[in-house]
């Protein structure tokens, strides 16, 4: 009970100095909104070959950026714990009795909520310039959830590294080491049957493929209802896991100070 | 062990005349392979009194305070603060403290009334009895006109402020704090030791304030260990550590601070009944006397007789300047012998 009570207060408390500075929110969808138009735009004939569907490139794209910025949000995560970090404001929680899950948590309910509202302009960009949603509300809202999933999944992994290496350095180097690849190992911007085959293999077990695989439907289709409740369902478990993971290294931060 | 000294399990935290506050014994961490940051630091704070930990930067004062707020775990001993083990029942622990940091620990996005609020919040309080106490604490330190501004904007000074305000939110048992004037004016310093002593005296919380001024020390604190290289040199009052150096100082300003005349001067002292504890250094000559008055005319006497001419002589009462020196060098020594054995 308490833990959720501290959930609640610590949740409060980003989402208070967030709406501060709601602008923030363009400049975490630059990247997004550059990668939709301009791939949009560039790889646009790349559905006549074999593998897309009867679908436009547009309606192809959008649910991977959607993921892709998910992803993003997720890993610069631990970028503010390391600030909290540097201003004592954290080791000032680990004396008090806040519950210590109730300190990641707060911090991945916030992210997820930056996420919800990003994704939502982002699919309203998509539409704008030209994608389609064949499975409607329903899409939307599997992919919202998705993204949700996989931004606290990898914000939990961001927030351990903060922890345990406590610079933000590391964050930018795990983010480069590990956000790129899977970005480009994953069916965001080409068709599974068009990759290598070992890459088609890297994109099973990507969990940014996970989120793309929920939130695409086929052309004429409807949601696939048991792949979404899958694919879901493992964004989930990373993101309980990775939570664990996180909220298990203050004792590593503890215990090196 | 004396565990049996701590209150019984479900029982509230130990009555403030029976137990010590904090007890230390044998605290000791290592950081990495070879920082020993302490090595054996044992010390009692007795419940409503002020105690100071006073050594330079890097003498493990910070760490001791660490380990006994629960924020980092010794490698080896033992401590109980407020009557609870910091090992075993850190959440205990945490319950009956207040811990302010060296670095003021803000939410700069955060108003001040916000932060104390959040402080109040981790530590169970609510509704009307919270929002009463946080008007209190604000009026009290003269925050209330900047209460409702985030705290970025705030001088230093009423940051440090609300930053000790925070660690009384929940009305702690056992207030640590870690270095709390370094950096502040010296006006901000004044009204910081005006509130330190006020806690301990009006409201009965144990204070453990860990400082590298003398000054800070002597002023506030009831009690004060000297820390070096993570070890306990002395402990005690202020006055008896300063009265137990027996005497006072003679310090001599030579009117030319050449080798040869320190060396002449140092002879000459040497030779004065009553006098002891020769030191010189850039032409001033130091020395103790038991009575500090009377033993100055001799030893200008002395000098005269010996030809060295004499700029200026005082007699000064022991400070904990002189304690600090007299301790921190015997425990160098005392580290040279041992490794020398």
């Amino acid at each position: 009970m308490t833990a959720l009570r501290d959930t609640w207060y610590l949740t409060g408390r980003r989402l208070r100095n967030f709406s501060r500075q709601p602008w923030n929110i363009a400049l975490t969808l630059a990247q997004p909104i550059i990668y939709l138009l301009l791939f949009g735009a560039l790889f646009k004939r790349i559905v006549e070959l074999p593998g897309f569907g009867n679908q436009s490139y547009l309606t192809y794209l959008t649910p991977g950026i959607v993921a892709v910025s998910a992803l993003y949000t997720g890993g610069w995560l631990g970028v503010s714990l390391v600030l909290d970090l540097e201003r004592g404001v954290l080791d000032r929680f680990l004396v008090s009795p806040v519950s210590r899950s109730a300190l990641i948590a707060g911090q991945l309910i916030q992210t997820s909520l930056m996420t919800a509202i990003q994704s939502i302009i982002l699919i309203g960009l998509g539409w704008a310039v030209g994608a389609r949603f064949p499975g409607g509300a329903a899409q939307a809202g599997a992919m919202i959830v998705a993204a949700m999933l996989l931004t606290a999944g990898f914000g939990a992994l961001s927030c351990a590294t903060a922890i345990v290496i406590r610079q933000q350095e590391s964050i930018i180097g795990m983010n480069q080491m590990l956000l790129l690849p899977m970005t480009f190992a994953s069916t965001i911007f080409i068709a599974r049957e068009l990759m290598p085959g070992w890459m088609q293999q890297v994109a099973r077990v990507n969990p940014l493929d996970w989120a793309v695989e929920a939130s695409r439907v086929a052309d004429g289709a409807s949601v696939d209802w048991s792949l979404v409740l899958s694919r879901t369902g493992l964004l989930l478990a990373l993101a309980i896991a990775a939570a664990w993971l996180a909220t298990r290294s203050f004792r590593v931060y503890q215990r090196a100070i | 062990m004396t565990m049996t000294l701590t209150a019984p399990a479900g029982a509230g935290p130990a009555s403030p005349t029976a137990a010590p506050a904090i007890e230390a014994r044998g605290l000791t961490k290592t950081y990495g392979k070879d920082v020993r940051a302490l090595d054996g630091l044992s010390f009692r704070v007795e419940a409503g009194t002020v105690f100071a930990l006073l050594g330079p930067n890097g003498a493990g004062k910070s760490t001791a305070v660490k380990i006994l707020t629960t924020l980092s775990r010794a490698d080896d001993g033992e401590a109980t603060v407020a009557g609870f083990d910091v090992r075993r029942e850190p959440e205990r622990v945490r319950r009956a403290i207040g811990y302010v940091s060296q670095k003021p620990a803000l939410d700069p996005e955060a108003t001040g009334r916000e932060n104390l609020t959040l402080q109040g919040r981790v530590y169970g309080l609510g509704g009307a009895e919270l929002r009463g106490r946080v008007d209190e604490l604000l009026e009290r330190n003269g925050l209330s006109g900047a209460a409702d501004r985030v705290t970025s904007a705030w001088s230093g000074g009423m940051q440090r402020k609300l930053d000790v305000t925070m660690g009384l939110v929940h009305r702690p048992l056992v207030l640590f704090l870690d270095e709390p004037t370094t950096g502040l004016d010296p006006e901000a310093r004044a009204e910081l030791w005006g509130e330190i002593t006020r806690l301990a005296r009006d409201e009965g919380i144990t204070i453990l304030l860990t400082t590298h001024y003398l000054d800070e020390a002597d002023r506030l604190a009831g009690r004060l260990a000297i820390v070096d290289h993570g070890r306990l040199v002395v402990e005690g009052a202020p006055e008896q550590l300063k009265s137990a150096l027996h005497g006072d100082t003679i310090r001599i300003e030579l009117d030319r601070p050449s080798e040869a005349e320190t060396t002449r001067a140092r002879a000459a002292l040497e030779s004065v009944a009553g006098v002891s504890g020769v030191v010189a250094q850039d032409g001033v000559v130091r020395a103790r006397a038991i009575r500090g008055a009377a033993a100055v005319p001799a030893a200008l006497a002395a000098l005269e007789a010996a030809g060295v001419p004499v700029a200026a002589a005082t007699v000064a009462r022991p400070t904990l300047d002189d304690v600090y020196l007299r301790y921190a060098g015997r425990s160098f020594q005392h580290d040279e012998d041992g490794a020398a054995r």
